[in-house]
């Protein structure tokens, strides 16, 4: 077997494994570290698809931004000082039934798929392209996309510094 | 059938990735409807948005599509990260004001 090959299955195994782990856990803190390894898997998987600029961005942005702020959130709306961080698991049956079904479906719908498959040349990196891309066909999505996180940021900086003038005022 | 095992276990090709991405959907799905806790629910979103992200950057390695593929994959990181701070803003809010992230009780709008 190739390294790739191998490589592919490693990740892909540390991938699904550590979100089961995510899911099936009791533990909500272990449920977040689970879901670091599940980001660190999937952005090896897209070295291992030549995106090496979204692999650094999704380290960066998921690891370093997304799971810090649920590490927070986390911690932020524990209920009195508990050690236990437990989470009620319901509607067990219809749910495994139903995510068993749209896998199911998911994956009988890739493999009888005839997919056109054009193998296109090893790229060396993606990074001159994309800021290319960026610059050119892709501006007007690239503003919204900045008018739309500098709105999600004051947003979500308005509701939590209303949330402590409240505070502030019960207290 | 030997030689269908030692195909599958080839080199990975594009329905090798898409399998992955559809089986990380399923556990994203799972999370979202059987968890009762708000940030497990979070949690469940962001495997989703994963999964399809996967998707995308599948087809951009092994299609057409190219670039394109990969260009929307960054927009959608882009879209999760301004999902999660307002959502997680919310969450506090929520907290505040029921003293509670339990899905089920936070029930004011039930008729």
């Amino acid at each position: 077997m190739e390294l790739t090959t191998i490589l592919f299955y490693l990740f892909a195994i540390v991938t699904l494994g550590s979100a089961a782990i995510m899911v099936f856990s009791k533990n909500i803190v272990h449920s977040a570290f689970a879901l670091m390894f599940t980001l660190m898997g999937v952005a090896a998987l897209y070295v291992l698809l030549y995106a090496d600029f979204l692999a650094a961005t999704q380290l960066l942005v998921y690891v370093g931004g997304i799971l810090i702020l649920i590490l927070f959130g986390v911690m932020l709306t524990t209920q009195g000082y508990t050690l236990s961080f437990k989470t009620i698991t319901v509607n067990l049956i219809p749910a495994s039934v139903l995510s068993v079904a749209a896998a199911g479906l998911l994956i009988f719908a890739f493999i009888t798929t005839d997919w056109k498959i054009t193998e296109v040349a090893e790229r060396n990196d993606t990074v001159y392209d994309l800021g290319m891309m960026l610059m050119g066909d892709y501006i007007l999505p690239f503003i919204a996309v900045g008018v739309l996180l500098l709105i999600a940021i004051i947003g979500a900086i308005l509701m939590s510094t209303r949330l402590s003038a409240d505070n502030n005022g019960a207290n | 059938m030997e030689l269908l095992v030692a195909q599958s276990f080839a080199e990975p090709g594009l329905t090798h990735f898409l399998i992955v991405s559809a089986l990380l959907f399923a556990l994203g799905v799972m999370a979202v409807l059987s968890k009762r806790n708000v940030i497990m629910v979070l949690m469940g979103v962001e495997l989703i948005l994963n999964s399809a992200n996967i998707n995308l950057i599948a087809f951009s390695r092994f299609t057409e599509l190219s670039l394109d593929g990969q260009m929307i994959g960054l927009f959608v990181i882009i879209i999760a990260a301004a999902e999660a701070a307002v959502a997680l803003a919310i969450v506090l809010n929520v907290y505040n004001r029921f003293n509670t992230i339990n899905l089920d009780e936070i029930s004011l709008l039930k008729g």
